[in-house]
């Protein structure tokens, strides 16, 4: 079973209807005992990073979430999800993360080069930087759906995946069981299916 | 790098896709789930569905019809029509949108756009705009396409966005149904004011006219049309495969990228 985390920010029904459309039974739950009882552990989230970080820990998800990562349980983090595992935020203010990567997320605009548009929304293909099972049924170039203004400042060893916008776009990050996206994969067609799948095997 | 998209757009009535030529005479295509599926295999890179129901009444009938959309097509889905308030927003949120496009509503009440912003997000919410040359100005219609607001196009765009809108559609109601070309003088004019994304709407005939619209106007980020792709005038693979030889860049299926 696999955990979908609900702490009220962002839309839960598209990622819980894909893994239902893959066959994978799904939980959408606030309760720590259930993410601690569940197989993976999914975090997802539009929105603000202080605001969603404050959210999280207002329910003591924070903690659950970091026990899950501790005990080895596979950990995906979507788009703002992804965002959160870091370090530190840098959206309206300096914001703590959970910390699981080292890593700053940083505003894209004064790093882009002027002819870009914010925020980047669109598809955008991906270059595997490392093997990692999680891309075990992801090609070289195939393309996934972005939104965001926001990116993760992190070392290469963290980088999976990436795209280019202007900037090097960390598109798959991970360390160990620990992973996250900064694209939707529940948004992302069929390759997006393929990724979902893939973590669910892990 | 990132790719232009194509967007086919669904007007959804009853539970039924319509399409109005000029926004008058409506005809009843097809049902809308079926046409979600078969958009997603041809390689449509985002739907967007616009509520023309008349009544309060009907609403649960097109969230419905979302809902069961969103569970068989996994790529994103925006939603129009009626968005008046922040529960609009919850509402069809909930079913599966993954951004929202508001238009009449946010004329009458633009703090719309700021408090939905600050609550889901600037990428959620969408400004839509019908826009009409009337002496020699841009001008905002509200009530689709109907009422003259007065208001100055581009002023709107930039205020729009100022107010947290994080994508803007620019549908030119001179262009629209006429089938000869993409409003480009307008798209130019509103891409150069604001730096959100941009989707053109209203004016698509042929392959080519997307090629132009592209070409012309690289600040553009999106083609949105109805017509054209719900009559097989011109299919989307076909347009991507033409697209990609012109030297710009698309999502073409992973079987012709391997090809």
């Amino acid at each position: 079973m696999i955990a979908i985390i609900n702490y009220g920010v962002g839309n839960l029904y598209s990622l819980q209807c894909s893994l239902a459309y893959l066959g994978l039974p799904s939980q959408i739950t606030s309760d720590a005992a259930e993410i601690e009882r569940a197989d993976q552990v999914i975090l997802p989230g539009v929105g603000a990073f202080g605001d969603a970080a404050e959210k999280l820990a207002a329910l003591g998800l924070d903690r659950a979430v970091q026990t899950a990562a501790a005990a080895g349980k596979p950990l995906l983090g979507i788009c703002l999800g992804m965002q959160l595992l870091f370090e530190t935020g840098l959206e309206y203010g300096v914001h703590k993360g959970l910390g699981l990567l080292p890593g700053v997320v940083s505003p894209m605009e004064p790093d882009l080069p002027s002819p870009l548009r914010l925020p980047q929304i669109g598809w955008n293909a991906l270059r595997i930087r490392k093997e990692t099972p999680l891309l075990r049924y992801v090609s070289e170039g195939e393309f996934v759906y972005y939104v965001h203004s926001y990116y993760a400042k992190t070392g290469p060893a963290y980088i999976l995946a990436d795209s280019e916008y202007g900037v090097q776009v960390p598109g798959v990050v991970g360390r160990g069981n620990v992973f996250g996206c900064q694209f939707h994969p529940e948004k992302s067609g069929d390759v997006g299916l393929r990724i979902l799948k893939a973590f669910a095997e892990l | 790098m990132i790719t232009k998209r194509i967007i086919p757009c669904l007007d959804v009535r009853n539970g039924r896709v319509v399409k109005g030529v000029n926004f008058e005479g409506i005809r009843d295509v097809a049902d809308p789930v079926e046409m979600a599926r078969f958009y997603n295999e041809s390689g449509a890179d985002e739907l967007v569905f616009y509520d023309i129901t008349a009544s309060y009444e009907d609403r649960s009938i097109f969230t419905g019809v979302l809902k069961r959309v969103a569970s068989q097509v996994f790529i994103p889905l925006t939603v129009g029509g009626g968005i008046a308030s922040v529960e609009d927003f919850d509402r069809v949120l909930k079913c599966g949108a993954d951004k929202v496009s508001v238009n009449s509503g946010a004329l009458k009440n633009p703090a719309l756009i700021e408090e939905a912003a600050k609550k889901y997000g600037n990428q959620c919410v969408v400004l839509s705009m019908d826009v009409k040359r009337v002496d020699g100005q841009f001008r905002v219609f509200a009530k689709g396409g109907r009422v003259d607001t007065g208001l100055d196009a581009l002023e709107w765009a930039v205020r729009g966005v100022a107010l947290g809108a994080g994508e803007i559609v620019v549908n030119s109601i001179d262009t629209d149904g006429v089938r000869k070309g993409f409003d480009l003088p307008l798209l130019e004019a509103i891409a150069e004011r604001v730096s959100v994304p941009i989707v053109a709407s209203g004016g698509a005939g042929s392959k080519e006219h997307f090629a132009e619209l592209f070409a012309k106007v690289p600040a553009v980020d999106a083609g949105l049309a109805a017509g054209i792709f719900h009559e097989k005038l011109v299919t989307i693979p076909e347009l991507k495969r033409y697209l990609a030889a012109q030297g710009i860049s698309v999502r073409l299926p992973a079987r012709e990228e391997n090809a």
